[in-house]
C-alpha cells in the first residue's frame, strides 16, 4: 500500500489517474479507516488531499458557499456565513460521529462514503447543493444527489474526484433543517433522515420547498410530492400531515438490525414533518 | 465466622471507613500510565492472530494449514490437534479451540503466531477449512423444538424425569420453592400470567481481552492478561495445556472493565500453544469484532410467570418457568435466575423451575449479578399489574409482600436482617417518588435482589521501615478494591489510608483466590485484609512487650499505637507504629501478617429503583430522564466506590433494557458485533443516576458489608419498563424495549 499526500490538485489527479489498483481518496479518514481496519477494503494507494490549501477553504461565490472537499466538520461548523445561511447543512454534518470525530470528519467524504444513511446527504439534497468533480478529463459540475447511485457505489469515475461542495445563494425568509432517528443521542448512524429546505412568503405561505430522505432506500431521496405538499400552503397541521404522508409513501426502506419497514416508513413521516417546522421557524426568523 | 458483636450499633467509631479518599489507580489511568492486557511487550515477541468459524453450526471435516505454516514471517500455527485429551474442562477446550463441530459464528478453529500481525492476518487467509454446515438455532425457544438441530448428540437433561430418551438442547432442569402453588392460586382473588423474553447483552467492558504469553519446552511458563482471576485461568491453562500449576505463573493486568466476562479463558491457552510451539513469547489482542462474537454475553432468555394475589394485595402463590440459552456448552445462569426471582417476596406458596439451554451462540459467561435481571424483568412486571389491579401503590404493595428477616425465602434459607423494607421505605419518602411528572412521562419501581459470595481469599501485608503498609491480595480490582481494602487496613492499624498501597499480586506470590465474582471482594478479600491487619499489629504488639519487658497478652493496639494495659496501663509511653517499624530490625526482624479464609457469611443486597420515563408518542424512543437507586450496602466502605457501583448497574441494566441486543441473522450470523449498532448508553443518554446508600450491617463482616456491585443491574429492566407502562399505557413483554417496538405497541394500542 502507497500512502501519498500531494500539495496540488493535479498531483492528486495525476496519482489517482495513474494507479491501476485500488485507489482511494483520504480527507478525514473516518469512514475510509474503519473500512481498512475492518478488513472492507485493502487499497493500493491511498492519496492524502489534506496538504492541498484549496481544499481546505470556504469561500464565498455568487452569494453562496464553497466548501472544499478536506474541510472538517469542526471547521464548517465555526463558519458563521455557512450556519446563517445553511444551517440544516451545518446541523447534518455536526451530527457524524462525535466531538473527536468532528475535528476529522468532512462534508464530502460523507457524500462520497455513499452511505443512503449519510447525515450530512438529505440536507444537502434538499439545498439542491452542486459537487464539482475533477479528474482527468475536464472538470464537471453534479448535482449532489447523483454522487451516490448506492450504497457504498458513486458515479465517480476512475482518477475522478470531488473537489469541492456549492451551496448556492438563497432569497430571504430561507431556511432549512435537517433531523435524524437514532434510538441513543449522538454516536450512532441514522435509522430514518429527513431534511427540508423552503422558502415562505411575507404571508408565511411556502413558495419554494425541497424534500429529502435519508435511510430509507438504496440512495437519499428527494421526494417532490412532498415538497408539493408544502408549496402554495402555510406550514400549518393540515400542510405537515400531507407531508408526513407523502414522505411515508415515499419510503421504501427495508427492515434490518436498525430498523423495520413499518417504523422507518412512520418515522419518516414525522421527521419531515419536525424538520418542516423547525425550517419554517428559521425562515421566520425565530431561533 | 460471625463479627455480630462488632457490627452492633455503635460498636465503634470509624476514622478511615465511610471517608472518599483518592482512588489509588486514577492518576495511571487518565495519564495512560496503567498497564492494560495489551500494554506489555516481550523481545522476541510473535503476533497471535485467530481464524473463526464463520458457520454458526458445522462439522469441521479437515483442517490444511500447510500453506499458512510457509508464509513469511509465520512461526507457528496450532489447531486442536495441538492440544491433548483427556480434559479436567473439556468445555472450556472446546470452546477456546474447536473440536469436532464449530458451534458457533466465531467459534475459534486454528490460530497463527507471526513476526507481525500483518504477516499473521495474510497467512490466516492460507488455512484451509474443510466444513459440512449444518443447521443451526440461536433462539432459546426454538432450540426446544421437535424438530430443532441438536447441538450436542450426548446431551440429555439431569433433573428432568422421565428422562428423555433422545438428545436434547436441554442440559438440565432445576427446581425451587415450598408451599404448594395449586393451593395458593385456588386462594387468589386476581390472577396474572404473562410471558416475557430478553435478547442477549454483552458486559461491554472497554477492554478487549488481550494476554502476553511465554510456555517453554520445560513446561514453564509466565502469562500476562488481563482477567478477573488470575488463580482460575492458571487452574484452567494448567488442565488445557498439561503443565503443573506452579510452572505457569499468571500476573493480572490492570482491567479495562469485567463485569463478570473475565471469569474464564478464551486466548490464554491459545497463545501458550503457540507461544509453546514457536518458543517465543507470543502476544494476542482480540478486536472488538472478536469479543462480541466469541467472549460472552450473558443468557438470553423466555420466562412465563403467573402470580396470584387476595384483593387485599397479599400475594398467595407465584410461579416462574425460566428457559435460558448459555451458547453451545451448558451453564446458563437459568439456576441463579430461578433462585432469586422470587427473593423479594415472602410467600407461602412458590415455585420456580428452570431450564438450561444450549444454542449456536458463543457460550455465555457471567454478567452482573447473573441470571437475576431477567427473572426480576418477569416477576417485576407482573407485581407492577398486579398492584395496579388491586389500586395499591406499587410501593405499598410490595411492603405488604416483602420479604423480612424472618422468611423463608423461595430458594431456601430463611433470611436474617435484611434492607429491602428500607429500601421501599425510603424510597417511598424520597422527593423523587412524588415529584410531578411532564408530558408522555411515566414513573416505575422495581426491587431486586442478589446473593452475593464469599469464597477463598489470601492476603498479605508488610509493614515497612519507613512505617507504610504494602498490601497484596490477589483478587484483581475492577469496581474498586485497592481503594477499600486499603481503607480497612488503614482502619485496623491506625495509619493513613494514603500510607496503604495495595497490589494485585500474582500466582506464585500468595494462596489461592477465587475470582472477583460474586460481588466478593469487599466483604472476603475485606475480612482477609482486616485479620492480616490484626495479625501485623498483634506481632507489633509483641515487638512492643518485647522492649518494655511485659508479657505479650499486657499489650494493645489502639489507634497506631501499641499501648500497655492491665496492670500494666500508663507505664509506658504508646509506641507508633513508625517507631516500631524503625525498629523492627533488632526486635525479630520483619513485620507482616497475612490471613487465609474461604467466607462464608456474605450478606444478601436488596434494592429499589425508581426511574421516570419520557415517551415520544410518533416513534417510540423512550429516554430515562430521572433515576434514583436505593440499595443496602451493610457498611459502605468508600461510598463514592459504592454510589459508582449502584450508578454502573443501573446503567447498564438501562442499556439492556432500552436498546442493547445479539442481532442474527437467519444462518445464525451475528449481524452487530460493534459498538455502533451494539448500543450501549453513552453519557448524553442518561440522566445523572442518584445513589442513595443504606445501611443494614452484614453480621458476617467485621464491619458489617455486604457485596453491592450485582443488586444494582437487577431492577432496572423491570424499572423501565414499569415507568413505559406508565408513560404510554403499554406494556412491554420483550427486552430490548427498542423504538420500533415500542412504537408497534402504542399504534396496536390505539
Amino acid at each position: 500500500m502507497r500512502y501519498e499526500a500531494p500539495e496540488t490538485i493535479d498531483a492528486a489527479v495525476t496519482l489517482l489517474a495513474g494507479e491501476k489498483g485500488v485507489a482511494r481518496v483520504l480527507a478525514g479518514g473516518t469512514d475510509l479507516i474503519i473500512q481498512m481496519s475492518g478488513d472492507m477494503i485493502e487499497p493500493d494507494l491511498i492519496v492524502d488531499i489534506k496538504r492541498i490549501p484549496l481544499l481546505k477553504q470556504i469561500s464565498e461565490e455568487d452569494g453562496g458557499f464553497r466548501i472544499g472537499a478536506a474541510v472538517s466538520g469542526a471547521e464548517l461548523g465555526e463558519h458563521a456565513g455557512v450556519c446563517a445561511l445553511w444551517p440544516g447543512v451545518v446541523e447534518g454534518v455536526e451530527l457524524i460521529g462525535s466531538t473527536q470525530v468532528q475535528g476529522r470528519a468532512t462534508l464530502v467524504g460523507n457524500l462520497c462514503n455513499a452511505s443512503p444513511a449519510a447525515d450530512s446527504v438529505p440536507a444537502l439534497v434538499a439545498a439542491n447543493a452542486v459537487a464539482r468533480v475533477i479528474g482527468p478529463k475536464a472538470s464537471r459540475d453534479v448535482p449532489v444527489s447523483e454522487i451516490a447511485t448506492g450504497p457504498g457505489k458513486t458515479s465517480l469515475a476512475a482518477g475522478e474526484f470531488v473537489e469541492s461542495v456549492f451551496l448556492p445563494a438563497r432569497p430571504d425568509r430561507s431556511s432549512d433543517a435537517y433531523l435524524r432517528f437514532i434510538p441513543r443521542t449522538e454516536m450512532d448512524i441514522a435509522v430514518v433522515g429527513a431534511g427540508v429546505s423552503l422558502t415562505l412568503d411575507e404571508n408565511d405561505v411556502c413558495t419554494d420547498a425541497r424534500v429529502s430522505l435519508g435511510a430509507v432506500a438504496a440512495r437519499v431521496l428527494l421526494v417532490e410530492e412532498a415538497a408539493k405538499a408544502l408549496i402554495g400552503n402555510k406550514i400549518d397541521d393540515k400542510t405537515l400531515d400531507n407531508l408526513a404522508a407523502a414522505a411515508s409513501a415515499a419510503a421504501t426502506p427495508i427492515n434490518d438490525k436498525r430498523g423495520t419497514v413499518e417504523f422507518r416508513t412512520k418515522v419518516s413521516g414525522v421527521l419531515a414533518k419536525r424538520a418542516a417546522t423547525i425550517a419554517a421557524d428559521r425562515a421566520k426568523g425565530k431561533k | 465466622m460471625n463479627y455480630q458483636s462488632e457490627v452492633s450499633p455503635d460498636a465503634r467509631k470509624f476514622k478511615s471507613i465511610g471517608t472518599r479518599p483518592l482512588r489509588p489507580d486514577g492518576l495511571d489511568k487518565v495519564t495512560g500510565k496503567a498497564r492494560f492486557g495489551a500494554d506489555v511487550s516481550a523481545p522476541g515477541m510473535l503476533h497471535g492472530v485467530i481464524l473463526r468459524s464463520p458457520h454458526a453450526h458445522a462439522l469441521i471435516k479437515s483442517i490444511d494449514t500447510s500453506k499458512a505454516e510457509a508464509a513469511e514471517g509465520v512461526h507457528a500455527v496450532v489447531t486442536r490437534a495441538d492440544f491433548g485429551s483427556d480434559f479436567d474442562n473439556p468445555d472450556v477446550m472446546d470452546n477456546v479451540m474447536a473440536g469436532k463441530k464449530a458451534l458457533y459464528d466465531g467459534h475459534t478453529v486454528a490460530a497463527i503466531a507471526a513476526s507481525s500481525e500483518a504477516a499473521a492476518r495474510k497467512a490466516l487467509k492460507l488455512i484451509k477449512v474443510e466444513y459440512e454446515v449444518l443447521k443451526g438455532v440461536t433462539d432459546v425457544d426454538a432450540a426446544l423444538a421437535p424438530d430443532a438441530p441438536i447441538l450436542h448428540e450426548d446431551m440429555v437433561p439431569d433433573g428432568v424425569d422421565p428422562a428423555p430418551t433422545k438428545p436434547t438442547n436441554i442440559a438440565h432442569r432445576h427446581e425451587f420453592g415450598h408451599g404448594d402453588v395449586d393451593k395458593g392460586f385456588k386462594e387468589a382473588d386476581i390472577i396474572i400470567e404473562r410471558s416475557f423474553k430478553t435478547e442477549a447483552a454483552h458486559q461491554g467492558y472497554i477492554e478487549p481481552h488481550a494476554c502476553l504469553a511465554t510456555l517453554g519446552s520445560d513446561g514453564r511458563g509466565e502469562l500476562w492478561c488481563c482477567t478477573q482471576g488470575h488463580y482460575y485461568v492458571r487452574e484452567l491453562c494448567a488442565d488445557l495445556l498439561k503443565i503443573e500449576e506452579s510452572q505457569l505463573r499468571v500476573t493480572a493486568s490492570e482491567i479495562g472493565g469485567g463485569f463478570g466476562g473475565k471469569t474464564t479463558v478464551f486466548i490464554e491457552p491459545v497463545a501458550l500453544a503457540l507461544s509453546k510451539k514457536s518458543n517465543r513469547p507470543v502476544k494476542i489482542v482480540m478486536s472488538r469484532n472478536e469479543v462480541f462474537r466469541a467472549s460472552g454475553p450473558t443468557a438470553s432468555s423466555s420466562v412465563d410467570v403467573k402470580i396470584g394475589v387476595k384483593k387485599d394485595g397479599r400475594i398467595t402463590a407465584g410461579f416462574a418457568n425460566l428457559r435460558y440459552q448459555g451458547g453451545a456448552y451448558p451453564g446458563s445462569p437459568v439456576e441463579f435466575g430461578a433462585m432469586s426471582a422470587f427473593a423479594c417476596y415472602d410467600l407461602e406458596n412458590v415455585k420456580t423451575v428452570g431450564y438450561d439451554i444450549v444454542t449456536n451462540r458463543p457460550k455465555q459467561v457471567a454478567y452482573r449479578a447473573p441470571g437475576a435481571p431477567m427473572a426480576a424483568f418477569a416477576i417485576e412486571s407482573v407485581v407492577d399489574e398486579l398492584a395496579k389491579k388491586v389500586g395499591m401503590d406499587p410501593i405499598e404493595f410490595r411492603l405488604k409482600n416483602a420479604s423480612s428477616a424472618g422468611s423463608k425465602s423461595s430458594y431456601g434459607p430463611t433470611f436474617s436482617d435484611i434492607g429491602l423494607a428500607l429500601t421501599l421505605e425510603t424510597a417511598k419518602n424520597h422527593p423523587h417518588y412524588s415529584a410531578p411528572l411532564g408530558p408522555n412521562q411515566g414513573r416505575g419501581v422495581a426491587c431486586g435482589f442478589w446473593f452475593n459470595f464469599g469464597g477463598q481469599t489470601s492476603v498479605s501485608l508488610a509493614v515497612n521501615a519507613d512505617g507504610t503498609v504494602g498490601l497484596s491480595v490477589g483478587t484483581p480490582d475492577i469496581g474498586g478494591s485497592r481503594a477499600s481494602l486499603s481503607l480497612m487496613v488503614a482502619e485496623e492499624m491506625g495509619v493513613e489510608y494514603e500510607k496503604v498501597r495495595a497490589i494485585i499480586a500474582d500466582t506464585a506470590s500468595l494462596g489461592y483466590n477465587d475470582v472477583t465474582d460474586g460481588s466478593r471482594v469487599t466483604f472476603a478479600s475485606g475480612i482477609a485484609a482486616i485479620e492480616a491487619s490484626r495479625n501485623a499489629c498483634k506481632v507489633m504488639c509483641a515487638r512492643a512487650a518485647k522492649t518494655w519487658g511485659i508479657p505479650e497478652d499486657a499489650v494493645v493496639w489502639e489507634d497506631g499505637h501499641a499501648k500497655p494495659a492491665g496492670s500494666n496501663a500508663g507505664d509506658f509511653k504508646p509506641m507508633s507504629l513508625v517507631e516500631i517499624a524503625a525498629n523492627a530490625s533488632s526486635t525479630g526482624g520483619p513485620i507482616a501478617g497475612h490471613h487465609e479464609i474461604n467466607a462464608d457469611g456474605a450478606g444478601v443486597s436488596f434494592s429499589t429503583h425508581l426511574a421516570d420515563v419520557e415517551v415520544d408518542p410518533e416513534t417510540g424512543r423512550a429516554e430515562v430522564v430521572r433515576y434514583t437507586v436505593f440499595q443496602d450496602a451493610g457498611k459502605a466502605i468508600h461510598p463514592s466506590y459504592v454510589e459508582g457501583q449502584f450508578q454502573g448497574g443501573a446503567v447498564q441494566g438501562i442499556g439492556w433494557a432500552l436498546n442493547e441486543e445479539y442481532i442474527y441473522d437467519n444462518e445464525g450470523r451475528l449481524q452487530n458485533p460493534g459498538f455502533l449498532d451494539y448500543r450501549i448508553p453513552v453519557a448524553s443518554d442518561l440522566p445523572m443516576i442518584d445513589a442513595v446508600i443504606l445501611e443494614v450491617p452484614n453480621p458476617g463482616h467485621p464491619y458489617g458489608v455486604r457485596g453491592v456491585g450485582e443488586t444494582s443491574i437487577v431492577p432496572p429492566l423491570a424499572t423501565v419498563a414499569n415507568a413505559l407502562a406508565a408513560a404510554a399505557g403499554i406494556r412491554m413483554t420483550d427486552i430490548p424495549m427498542s423504538p420500533p417496538k415500542v412504537l408497534k405497541a402504542i399504534d396496536e394500542a390505539k
